[in-house]
């Protein structure tokens, strides 16, 4: 087992009935690496995300953390081995505050039991303490502190896109699964998240692995792209590689896969 | 042997009373994603919209078929519009509310007619009028029907082909198909998702109250809480067929009918209301989806 | 330090009313009184279930029923040789018959609780509507199962039961569920629940065992529902299985809804305005039923959210209403 490999997918294929939304999918993940994830819309880009979170099993193949298998391992207990993730379609805590939402995810670092939540123990203070602190800390850095007691719902869109991101580092992840993570926002906010998964990927020593359409984005800070289409990888490479690859442009319809603002979807 | 027969064909009777209710139940889960909790107590309507027919119409004095159809289309049409009141003021209000508030109207519904049928009809029980007479008619192997029994059987399958046709020949039943399959969709492609959700409404209560009749012939006592066993019953034999699925609730009500009426038969009567729950938490837990239903997951 | 000075003066106040009440209440007040607090149990532990964790359960009144049973049998059986005993050997009988109250509530509360697990383990894995119909069903299995049991009083009801309930042993009670549940709301663990109840697939992928912490919503709401169940066989010194049919378990989820899913102080209100509701309307006893469920419908068209939404009122300010309704 390579230790410079995070996530191994080997083999993977995953079947709906009739329909193969990924086929026979290899890729691996190094660590510290930002990979980009892109192909047209149904080529089954977030159900790669499904597979490596424990939504879906695959149906044939195995997802290798660290070398150990997890394919089969329900959501939670994935997350708590270090896989945490953003949603295409935001699924924040409504009803929650921004805090609470952070909080909720950091619950698997939490020391205090049931016990000591309803005895309200010494240790459960402390923890509580130090949860708030963590949760603060990571607002902080997502420029959200001054929502930290507002209801998730709301937020304006943007602050939302990066709430859902606070909350996926708040399980102190060792891989960080981003789903479309700028769908919706303009260029400046687009430019701006493109600073921000950097500048996380830095400071939290993360391994990013990202959905997106907007090639801006994609091209600007991916190191290593792979393209599905029809839940296939056609190519993978760098961005200047996938950029010319003639398949990844037939994929794409013909499209101009320039990372040009008109192109930009 | 004949003594299975007999429960067999008893219980086939019974389970063609409890498909013509699961179908009420199914078609509006199908379109709603909604328990229509007041849906037994529909049946209990039609019995005593069917009652007072008979008194109106004189048909208990001078018994003929004629008169007894009459009263059973009469008890179905109104009904239905009972159907459409119940919709239109209590359900769609909540269409977009959450699951559970529909759920508890659907229950404040239940309880209404209920309630209602006790203070407007008094809650000591009616005895529904003899608008056929009564006959037995040997079928061999000792094993007798009755031609009330005759009856259920054939009006059960008559309305239920009568459904099928609607469902699967007419543009309206195609109509509902597509709001069942996505109301979104259908609505974009000019449904009224509206009409068709008021349609599919007044169709289950007219099936539940030719139910209610065709129960009030061979079962004469009436009173304003006896929908609510077989309104369970028929609910968990909708979900037994795979809720939302039509010859599932047909499957559904036929296995409860003739489960019901074995077990009474042959383990005790004590326990002919638990068998319903009993096939209940065993289908949820072997499969929910039913028998003939198809499990859908949800979108991540 | 801050804790211990609670408890005392909590419990300091119960036994001071424990005295106070009887004696400024005719019995019919008392009664309602009592069964008010039941009722604000039932509530309050439902609502951990509906509110907290948005599952749907509408089989509370088996629960109960496994509660009160359990319970009676247990005093029956075994309870009252204890108080005997005690009595004999010179303890004052408010003390062995609180003790014995004590360990019966407890056991009833447990043996709901179990069945709280057993029920609850497979059925959470299915949706909303069918986990709904899944207690419904569970509940009318308890309801029926007791009704074949001669051992229990099958029909005829289980009469004899001590009656050792008193307002202070309702009050404990109902401080307790108050308290656990405020607790566990201001936890992880309660956040863990609250994000179950508004994204479970969310809180899956965060890390949260989301079907763990259903069950245990489920179970700490069947033991309190048990608990409840316990104090109103022993209160009553009868049971019935007519009083845990599917229509008390409605009345419960009307309470936590009218109180607003998810409130705690909503749920209280709601289950005394809902206790006193029935007494008020005696007038028009015959209406009563109409009228309760046109509240129901009414009610979820007009404010789904309920009395309270998902807000709750600070502790203090309810003290002081608390003890202003029950001068």
């Amino acid at each position: 087992m390579n230790p410079d490999v995070l996530l191994e997918l080997d083999h993977v294929t995953m079947q709906f009935g009739g329909l193969k939304a990924v086929a026979d999918l290899s890729l691996e993940i190094g660590r510290g690496e930002l990979v980009g994830l892109i192909g047209p819309n149904g080529a089954g880009k977030t159900t790669v995300f499904n597979l490596v979170t424990g939504v879906y099993t695959p149906t044939v193949g195995r997802v290798l953390l660290e070398g150990r298998a997890i394919q089969g391992l329900r959501p939670h207990a994935i997350a708590r081995r270090g896989i945490t993730r953003t949603f295409q379609n935001i699924r924040l805590f409504a009803s929650r505050t921004c805090r609470d939402n952070v909080r909720i995810a950091a619950h698997q670092h939490s020391g205090a039991s049931l016990a000591d939540a309803l005895l309200r123990t010494a240790r459960f203070e402390r923890d509580e303490r130090d949860m708030r602190a963590k949760a603060d800390e990571l607002l902080a850095v997502l420029g959200l502190t001054e929502w930290a007691d507002t209801p998730a719902s709301d937020l304006p869109y943007g602050q939302q896109r990066r709430l859902e991101i606070a909350r996926a580092l708040a399980g102190r992840p060792l891989l960080l699964l981003l789903d479309e993570p700028a769908a919706g926002l303009n260029p400046q906010e687009s430019e701006q998240l493109m600073h921000l998964i950097e500048q996380i990927r830095r400071q939290f020593q993360v391994t990013i692995l990202l959905i997106e359409h907007d090639m801006r984005v994609v091209m600007g800070i991916c190191r290593r792209i792979a393209v599905l289409d029809y839940g296939v990888k056609i190519a993978e490479g760098t961005p200047d590689q996938i950029r010319t690859d003639p398949k990844v442009i037939e994929a794409y319809l013909g499209e101009d896969v320039h990372a040009s603002p008109e192109a930009a979807s | 042997m004949s003594e299975f027969l007999q429960q067999l064909v008893n219980g086939v009777t019974w389970g063609s009373v409890y498909a013509l209710i699961a179908l009420g139940y199914t078609m509006v889960y199908g379109i709603l994603r909604l328990i229509n909790f007041a849906h037994g107590d529909v049946y209990m309507l039609g019995a005593f919209f069917a009652y007072f027919a008979s008194r109106a119409l004189g048909a208990a004095t001078d018994p003929n078929p004629g008169k007894a159809l009459l009263v059973l289309v009469i008890s179905m049409l109104a009904a239905g519009a009972v159907g459409i009141v119940i919709e239109r003021f209590a359900y769609k209000p909540v269409r977009k509310s959450s699951r559970l508030s529909a759920l508890i109207t659907a229950i404040g519904v239940s309880l209404l007619l209920e309630n209602g049928g006790i203070l407007v009809f008094g809650s000591d029980p009616k005895f529904f009028p003899q608008i056929i007479t009564a006959r037995n008619i040997p079928l061999g192997l000792g094993v007798t029907i009755s031609n009330q029994q005759i009856i259920i059987l054939v009006v059960s399958l008559a309305l239920m082909f009568a459904l099928r046709f609607i469902v699967l020949q007419t543009r309206v039943g195609k109509a509902m198909r597509a709001v069942s399959y996505n109301p979104t969709a259908a609505a974009l492609m000019g449904i009224s998702v509206d009409r068709i959700v008021t349609f599919t409404f007044m169709l289950g209560s007219m099936l539940a109250a030719a139910a209610g009749v065709l129960v009030a012939l061979q079962n004469p006592k009436i009173e304003p809480l006896m929908g609510i066993m077989p309104g369970l019953k028929a609910f968990v034999a909708a979900v037994l067929g795979g809720i939302g699925n039509i010859p599932g609730a047909v499957l559904g009500g036929l296995v409860m009918g003739i489960a019901e009426v074995m077990v009474v038969g042959y383990v005790s009567p004590t326990y002919r209301d638990a068998i319903a729950f009993v096939l209940l938490i065993v289908i949820l837990l072997v499969r929910p989806a039913g028998i003939l239903g198809k499990a859908t997951a949800e979108k991540v | 330090m801050k804790h211990v000075l609670g408890i005392v003066v909590s419990l300091g106040v119960l036994v001071a009313l424990d005295i106070v009440l009887p004696r400024l209440l005719n019995p019919y007040l008392f009664q309602v009184l009592v069964l008010c607090g039941i009722n604000v149990i039932l509530a309050v532990s439902l609502n951990l279930v509906n509110g907290f964790t948005g599952q749907f359960s509408i089989g509370h009144a088996g629960f109960m029923a496994i509660g009160a049973y359990g319970s009676a049998m247990f005093s029956l059986e075994i309870g009252q040789r204890w108080v005997t005993t005690l009595g004999a050997l010179g303890v004052p009988p408010v003390i062995a018959q609180g003790a014995a109250l004590l360990v019966a509530l407890l056991a009833g509360g447990a043996l709901a609780a179990v069945a709280g697990y057993l029920v609850g383990l497979p059925s959470l894995r299915l949706r909303g509507d069918y986990l709904a119909i899944v207690t419904l069903g569970f509940g009318e299995i308890i309801r029926v199962v007791i009704l074949n049991v001669d051992a229990i009083g099958a029909a005829r009801g289980l009469p004899g039961i001590p009656g050792w309930v008193n307002f202070f042993w309702v009050g404990f009670w109902v401080l307790i569920v108050i308290v656990v549940s405020r607790r566990l709301a201001a936890s992880t663990h309660g956040r863990a629940l609250f994000a179950i109840r508004d994204d479970e697939v969310a809180a899956e992928a965060l890390g949260v065992d989301t079907t763990s912490y259903k069950v245990l919503a489920f179970v700490m709401g069947a033991f309190f529902a048990g608990v409840a169940g316990g104090l109103f066989a022993h209160y009553l010194s009868y049971l019935n299985p007519n009083s845990f049919t599917f229509l008390k378990s409605i009345e419960v989820i009307a309470m936590v809804v009218l109180g607003g899913m998810g409130s705690i102080s909503g749920a209280v209100m709601a289950a005394v305005l809902l206790t006193l509701a029935p007494e008020l309307l005696r007038p028009v006893k015959d209406y009563r039923m109409v009228i309760y469920s046109l509240m129901l419908i009414v009610l979820m068209i007009t404010r789904p959210g309920g009395l309270m939404g998902s807000r709750e009122i600070g502790w203090p300010r309810f003290l002081r209403r608390a003890k202003a309704e029950h001068a």
